[in-house]
């Protein structure tokens, strides 16, 4: 029996009825479609922590939040919570969820000012690389849970079970930069196995720090083209010279279109496909052939049942690193062959930075939003464009186009790829 | 139950523990008549005992030594770990089988580097521009590549690199509960015709000091000397005492283990993790709900050994499944958070696949079994949340 709510293969048919969103740019997703479209950059000078002597001194990251205490975990969190919050009125679901939660979150480790303190507290060093042993000393005499708690990888994904009343056991996950897509590929497949009506997948990122920075910038992934900040990401451009490291989040509430349309619900877009492949050739640059890229976007494709002249743009992951773009134009280019000149290809980076462990979720929100409005965002700062890759990056301006299927790329470091291919409700 | 095509399997083990390295050293020890003594080291990180790493000869699962250097000890251990497990499956050299093969990875965090760290605190103390001091050190100090090293996903990563497992890859974050939603949804997705054969599992290090503060934050350790697990005292700290642990499963679908006449060890008939407050029998009740309709006769447990948590958990077990077998492996391998759970399920899918009772792992608390077990249940109760079921069966 074919019918609407079930896809080429007879899985059920996943909607979107809710999104949230948080970035550099601001809180909702109103205010964020209205400063993306409108070419506005999110990228501004650090504040958070002194930048004497690092080499980039810019970052999206998100300050407006209010936190009960600045750290990674706490701003991780709240920024989550946000956007779940904002996701479920649009939804229009409240009381318990009562559906997996999906969380993609940033690896955290002690604050370093937990361990200046733990330092005060243990006093001076008896030989030298002992502070651990001093540490323990002074955790032996006043033991501290909060420490512990701020530590563990399962934290924010119990508050926000808690909050929201989900079901089981949540998945909190890191496929690095590509996170916010793994975590919409597993709501994708829960609800197609049958598990569950509907899911809450949510990636969140607000663990920009000296540390994070300076780890990045040690691998020479940073730009550090610091003045003026909102030209540092420029992607797809001859300039271009690395990312800039931000802070966001997303939530999308995922349902069965089944039920969607049973409980009356307004219904954003389909995930219609999701791809992934991992890459085998290095810890952080991709094969040089593009190849699991390539089989990810193919993948894609391939399980949205679409072919490649059924996307009408493609959200790039475009981070602005010279490796990146070009690998990627590529790959799009190996699949899309002489028709991706015709393929408006845009990069949300070019705003709003690059918000790592949510990217992915991110930047499908804004994919909906682009095919829900018939608005193309533009890649801002292509005011140079690298001759060797030709692509139309809707360049500076947005644009006016109606699309009816989106592919959305995340690729990131340990040789991870997803891509998911959105589209309109079917009609 | 009645087989099915999509039934999950296990088809390959590969397990590191303080016991040795790889599936037959562990069933020699464990299949036995009487358990090993387990080995504890109390030296090294007194007053905290822990099961430290085996002798490994790593070059046998990860050959290249530019490969190993890229790796701290963490990710090391997972990929030589992942590497016996696709030999055990006899997936090894199957190139097409590893580029297409399923992975979730269930990882902590890398280790720090404990040098830089203190130079920091120590320069930190004489000083009052701290956070100055901190950029000019990290710059200066940090290897480039320690972060690779430490990051969550570079575990999965270097197992692609090092044994070109490609199919897909995603690492699950959250302690125990991690190795338990990543076996979870290896199987949900072979159940589901999603995935045919994956590579499920993860590795931890207990001799970390950066781990064992992580832990003495809760007064969670065990101090002094090893004792059994379901009998560690409240004047010896918190009971747990952890374990250098490298567990990776293959789970494949009944119909593409047989197609290539692999060996089953056991099927896995369900597997789930849940979460909550654990006041007030909640925990209990959560547990009944996980292990409705099973009829073990042996558990293979993954307790702390947290006293309370311990106890807790043998007496429901004891009057759950009067019968049944109880084994903690925790008291004899450590407790090793993200492998946990795929350690525990190693355990008893070796004893379902060799079809021989576990000797007791600790006499005075646990009873010897008279046949081999038919099915077995495995748990995983994190030490602060989550808590992991899985229903083996042998494959008869």
């Amino acid at each position: 029996m074919s019918n609407q709510f079930r896809d080429h293969l007879g899985r059920p048919v996943v909607a979107v009825t809710g999104m949230g969103v948080i970035t550099s740019l601001g809180q909702g997703l109103e205010d964020n479609w209205a400063a993306l479209t409108g070419g506005r950059s999110g990228i501004h000078d650090i504040t958070r922590f002194p930048v004497n002597e690092l080499s980039t001194r810019i970052a999206g990251t998100v300050d407006f939040i209010d936190l009960p205490v600045a750290n990674s975990v706490e701003r991780s969190y709240a920024m989550a919570r946000e956007t779940t919050l904002e996701a479920l009125t649009q939804a229009g679901l409240s009381g318990d969820f009562n559906g997996p939660l999906f969380l993609a979150a940033p690896p955290v480790e002690p604050e370093w000012s937990a361990r200046f303190e733990l330092a005060d507290r243990a006093g001076p060093a008896q030989e030298p690389g002992d502070a651990y042993d001093r540490f323990l000393a002074a955790m032996r005499e006043r033991p501290d849970p909060a420490f512990h708690e701020a530590v563990l990888f399962g934290s924010i994904s119990e508050r926000l079970a808690d909050r929201f009343g989900t079901r089981g056991l949540p998945v909190t996950l890191s496929t690095a930069c590509a996170s916010g897509a793994t975590a919409i590929q597993l709501g994708v497949e829960a609800i197609r196995q049958g598990r569950t009506e509907r899911a809450l997948t949510v990636a969140t990122d607000g663990s920009v720090s000296a540390e994070s920075l300076i780890r990045f910038a040690l691998l020479s992934a940073l730009s550090t083209q610091n003045d003026p900040p909102e030209k540092a990401s420029k992607p797809f451009t001859k300039d271009r010279d690395g990312f800039v490291i931000a802070e966001g989040a997303a939530t999308l509430v995922l349902e069965s279109l089944e039920s969607a349309i049973a409980r009356g619900a307004k219904v954003y877009g389909i995930v219609k496909g999701c791809g992934e492949k991992a890459d085998s050739f290095h810890r952080t640059r991709s094969s040089p052939d593009g190849g699991p890229a390539i089989a990810t976007i193919r993948a894609a494709l391939e399980d949205a049942g679409v072919g490649e002249d059924a996307i009408g743009y493609i959200n790039a992951h475009g981070t602005s690193t010279p490796e990146n773009d070009k690998m990627e134009y590529g790959a799009m280019l190996s699949v899309f062959g002489e028709r991706l000149k015709s393929i408006p290809v845009s990069s949300n980076k070019s705003m709003i930075g690059h918000t790592l462990t949510a990217a992915g979720a991110v930047e499908a929100v804004f994919s909906l939003q682009t095919i829900l409005t018939g608005t193309l965002p533009p890649t801002i700062n292509y005011q140079n464009p690298d001759p060797s890759i030709e692509l139309d990056v809707v360049p500076n301006v947005k644009r006016a186009q109606q699309v009816s299927a989106v592919l959305s790329n995340s690729f990131g470091f340990g040789g991870q790829n997803a891509s998911l291919v959105l589209a309109a409700e079917p009609r | 139950m009645a087989k099915s095509e999509n039934d999950v399997v296990i088809t390959g083990i590969g397990l590191v523990s303080s016991l040795g390295v790889g599936r037959e050293a562990h069933e020699a020890l464990i299949l036995g008549d009487s358990a090993p003594a387990p080995i504890v080291e109390t030296e090294r990180f007194a007053p905290y005992p822990v099961h430290p790493l085996p002798v490994i000869d790593w070059s046998q699962q990860i050959p290249k030594r530019g490969d190993q250097r890229q790796m701290e000890n963490w990710q090391r251990l997972g990929v030589f770990a992942a590497g016996l497990a696709l030999d055990d499956a006899g997936f090894k050299d199957d190139a097409e089988a590893c580029a297409s093969m399923d992975m979730i990875v269930a990882a902590g965090g890398g280790e720090r580097d404990i040098n830089v760290d203190s130079m920091i605190v120590d320069e930190a103390l004489k000083r009052n521009d701290r956070e100055a001091l901190l950029n000019q050190k990290l710059t200066t100090e940090l290897r480039p590549t320690l972060f690779l090293a430490q990051l969550s996903n570079l575990l999965a990563g270097n197992i692609s690199i090092v044994h070109k497992v490609t199919g897909s890859s995603r690492t699950f974050m959250g302690e125990e509960g991690a190795g338990v939603s990543a076996v979870e949804t290896a199987a949900a997705r072979i159940r589901a015709g999603q995935s045919t054969h994956a590579l499920v599992g993860g590795a931890f290090i207990a001799e970390r000091l950066d781990i064992i503060l992580m832990v003495e934050a809760i007064k969670g350790h065990q101090t002094g000397a090893w004792s059994p697990i379901w009998a560690r005292e409240k004047d010896h700290g918190g009971g747990m005492i952890m374990g250098s642990v490298g567990a990776f499963l293959i789970l494949e679908s009944r119909a593409h283990a047989e197609a290539r006449g692999a060996r089953i060890y056991a099927t896995i008939e369900t597997v789930e993790g849940d979460r909550g407050n654990r006041a007030e029998g909640r925990l209990e009740k959560r547990l009944e709900r996980m292990v409705e309709g099973a009829k073990p006769e042996l558990v293979m447990s993954g307790t702390t050994g947290f006293h309370d948590l311990a106890a807790r958990e043998k007496a429901f077990f004891e009057a759950k499944f009067p019968e049944a077998a109880i084994r903690g492996f925790g008291g004899l391998i450590g407790h090793s958070v993200e492998a946990q759970f795929t350690a525990g399920i190693g355990l008893a899918a070796m004893a379902l696949g060799a079809a021989k009772p576990v000797a007791p792992f600790d006499k005075d608390h646990e009873k010897a079994m008279t046949k081999p077990a038919a099915t077995a249940l495995v748990t995983t109760i994190g030490h602060q949340r989550g808590e992991g079921i899985a229903l083996l069966a042998a494959n008869a």
